[in-house]
């Protein structure tokens, strides 16, 4: 029987199976963060159980960290989190990054960016964005606390087999054009609950061509429309990516993983249960107006006529009006970072828009490596200074204001340009308004004060010649 | 985990679609590190900054069951949402469709999100604004939401279902299959990334 990607890797992870059941899976890898976790250790520790496999099991501090003053910075409440985090690890003999360490980060990054994350295994995290380490051919989903509780006690996870969905995008991008417009504008097309149940493989040319960090920001937005798991298949792309990294296999075992890896993907006459095909020729820079990632547009659109009561009230909260240029909106803010996109690629090519050009003076923006080896990284090239010339804020590594958990967050009322991945209400501050795009677009606002074309930035602003160090 | 068989209670409509995690608990109550407290804070935005909104309103208080739109409890995976929505004193959701870490949440604490097509969601809310008294039924043995002139079956995973009438541990009945997954164990692949402790 010819099977799919996810079909393989499931079959590969039954440890049991019985008529009336869900299967058993098991799980290869288990990533931990201070939010989702204390009480899934608690309620172990008061049920007499131990984490089986700490081995399989790795934590970093995120979602609370302060992106600068380090954990003095943090207000108690989290703080108690950070050090619950400390004292649970210490507990389990779990291996922790904490704030400090070479190698903590967004959970999403780190994982990918160790090597942790592989071709072929089962992840999860207590974390709805899990979806980000499919783009290396992994099965990785977001679990709720008390699934990471059975997952520390069993290391397995009893799952439904979801359904097959292949998402095939075909053509070559054009100039402008990244990996997160492709997946704004497939979850325009889709909508917010189209995934739901599904198993999702992207695949297809344009995905074929992407760089490993561009896979990586469609699979992290698998979950805003409703699957659980987005996949790109192994290929040369991400043996390439993956060679080297501290927890790839190496030598003889290299090898042997690399046969098992070529193994996976798709057979050619493997059945999906549906199939979502895009045309990235025709793709423009995508920009939300709403307060879900499917309300969205291409920039050179306006805000439309509302339909549903859902509609209405996304344009109150986000106080704009109809028929709005989405070129004319004015910005506040703006935030390059997140899961999403706040890899190397994705601070290059906001950099590479922002040299020798300076933010608008009514523009607070700021740029959060999503790891800190990608601030080490970004900074032997010398991107800090590009962007703190230019009137950015470089900070330290978190989550930050992707959701407004530690002190980076925005006012009532203010309007952000975001490279995140949620526009809800109030996500990013209560009050907040959020347009998601990609670095590029969000930079290209940053220097002009309202949301704009990236591909028009040159003809707007010229960089000064002088400042394109 | 308490049974669950049967419950009867009042609606609260909550007349939104795509409803999500953000919205069900801000995450500035994330915080704690306890699994209760969390109902206080249940929508805490739209309870603060809207008066009519259902929750504020007295005619709803100590309604138990919820309903509400397609796509309920979409977004993050914080099953602090479930945790808020319980505490509040909610025993049942029901909607046309649920985000799907929502759902599994629910199940895992003994909160029942109920699924029906959406012109009966839709019936249910109109019965809950017409008459806040109102009083349903819902019959997970049976499979059934009824109600005075509204009689429906849902469907739900038979599985979760037993877990859910006898109040199993699941992390226990895992457990119970240990040499099978000793055995698993045994045969992964020795390249499989390992962690050592800090
Ligand atoms: S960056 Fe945002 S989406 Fe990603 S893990 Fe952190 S809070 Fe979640």
């Amino acid at each position: 029987m010819p099977r799919t990607l996810a079909q393989k890797i499931w079959d590969a992870h039954v440890v049991r199976s019985a008529e009336g059941e869900p299967d058993l899976l098991y799980v290869d890898l288990h990533l931990v963060h201070e939010v989702t976790s204390p009480q899934a250790f608690e309620s172990l520790r008061l049920a007499g159980r131990r984490v089986r496999r700490p081995d399989l099991t790795v934590a970093t501090m995120d979602h609370n960290t302060p992106t600068r003053g380090g954990r003095e910075a943090a207000d108690e409440i989290g703080r108690r989190q950070l050090d619950a985090l400390e004292e649970n690890c210490r507990w389990a003999g779990i291996r922790l990054y904490p704030m400090g360490s070479r190698h903590q980060g967004i959970v999403h990054v780190i994982g990918p960016e160790l090597g942790l994350t592989q071709p072929g295994m089962v992840i999860v995290c207590g974390d709805s964005h899990t979806s980000t380490h499919g783009a290396l051919g992994a099965m990785a989903f977001g679990i709720g606390t008390s699934e990471v509780e059975h997952v520390l006690a069993t290391q397995c996870l009893p799952q439904r087999r979801p359904r097959d969905l292949a998402v095939t995008v075909e053509g070559e991008l054009p100039v402008g054009v990244v990996a997160k417009d492709v997946v704004l504008a497939l979850i325009h097309q889709v909508g917010v609950s189209g995934g739901q149940g599904c198993a999702v493989e992207y695949r297809g040319g344009t995905i074929r061509a992407l760089s490993m960090e561009g896979r990586l920001t469609i699979c992290n937005m698998t979950i805003e429309w409703g699957a659980r798991v987005g996949m790109v298949a192994p290929d040369d792309t991400t043996f390439a990516y993956l060679e080297g990294r501290p927890y790839a296999p190496r030598g003889a075992e290299w090898e042997r993983a690399l046969d098992h890896w070529r193994s996976l993907p798709s057979d050619p006459d493997a059945v999906f249960d549906r199939e979502i095909r895009l045309d990235a020729a025709r793709l423009e820079p995508f920009v939300t107006w709403g307060t879900n990632p499917g309300q969205a547009v291409p920039v050179s659109g306006r805000v439309p006529e509302p339909t549903t009561e859902n509609e209405e009230r996304a344009l109150r909260y986000m106080d704009l009006r109809p028929g709005t240029a989405i070129q004319d909106i004015a910005i506040d803010r703006v935030f390059i970072g997140s899961c999403t996109n706040a890899r190397l690629e994705d601070l290059r090519a906001a950099a590479a828009v922002v040299r020798g050009r300076r933010v608008h003076p009514r523009v607070r923006a700021m740029v959060v490596p999503g790891s800190a080896q990608v601030k080490l990284q970004a900074e032997a090239e010398g991107l800090d200074r590009v962007f703190e010339e230019a009137g950015f804020e470089w900070r330290d590594a978190g989550c930050s204001m992707c959701l407004g958990m530690n002190p980076d967050i925005l006012q009532p009322g203010e309007r952000c340009a975001s490279t995140s991945n949620r526009n809800f209400e109030g996500r990013q501050g209560a009050g907040g308004r959020t347009h998601l795009l990609s670095p590029p677009m969000a930079a290209a606002a940053a220097l002009v004060g309202h949301l704009v074309d990236v591909r028009q930035v040159a003809d707007v602003i010229p960089a000064e010649p002088s400042r394109r160090s | 985990m308490e049974p669950f068989r049967r419950h009867r209670g009042r609606m609260a409509p909550l007349d939104r679609a795509n409803v999500d995690t953000d919205q069900i608990i801000p995450k500035q109550f994330l915080k704690r590190i306890e699994r209760s407290g969390f109902g206080p804070f249940l929508f805490h935005d739209w309870r603060r900054t809207d008066p009519d909104f259902v929750l504020n309103r007295p005619e709803y208080r100590g309604a138990t069951i919820l309903v509400a739109g397609p796509n309920f409890g979409c977004g993050s995976s914080r099953e602090h949402a479930a945790w808020s929505i319980q505490d509040a004193g909610f025993k049942v959701v029901i909607a046309p469709s649920f985000g799907d870490i929502f759902a599994t949440n629910s199940l895992e604490i003994g909160l029942l999100p109920v699924r029906l097509p959406e012109p009966s969601v839709r019936r249910l809310l109109d019965l809950a604004r017409e008459d806040p008294t109102v009083e349903v039924s819902v019959d997970l043995e049976a499979r059934t939401v009824t109600a005075e002139g509204f009689d429906e079956r849902f469907e739900i995973d038979p599985f979760a279902r037993d877990c859910l009438l006898n109040g199993w541990d699941k992390v226990a009945l895992t457990l119970r299959h240990e040499p099978d997954i000793a055995a698993y164990e045994a045969r992964r692949a020795v390249w499989l990334p390992r962690l050592a402790a800090s």
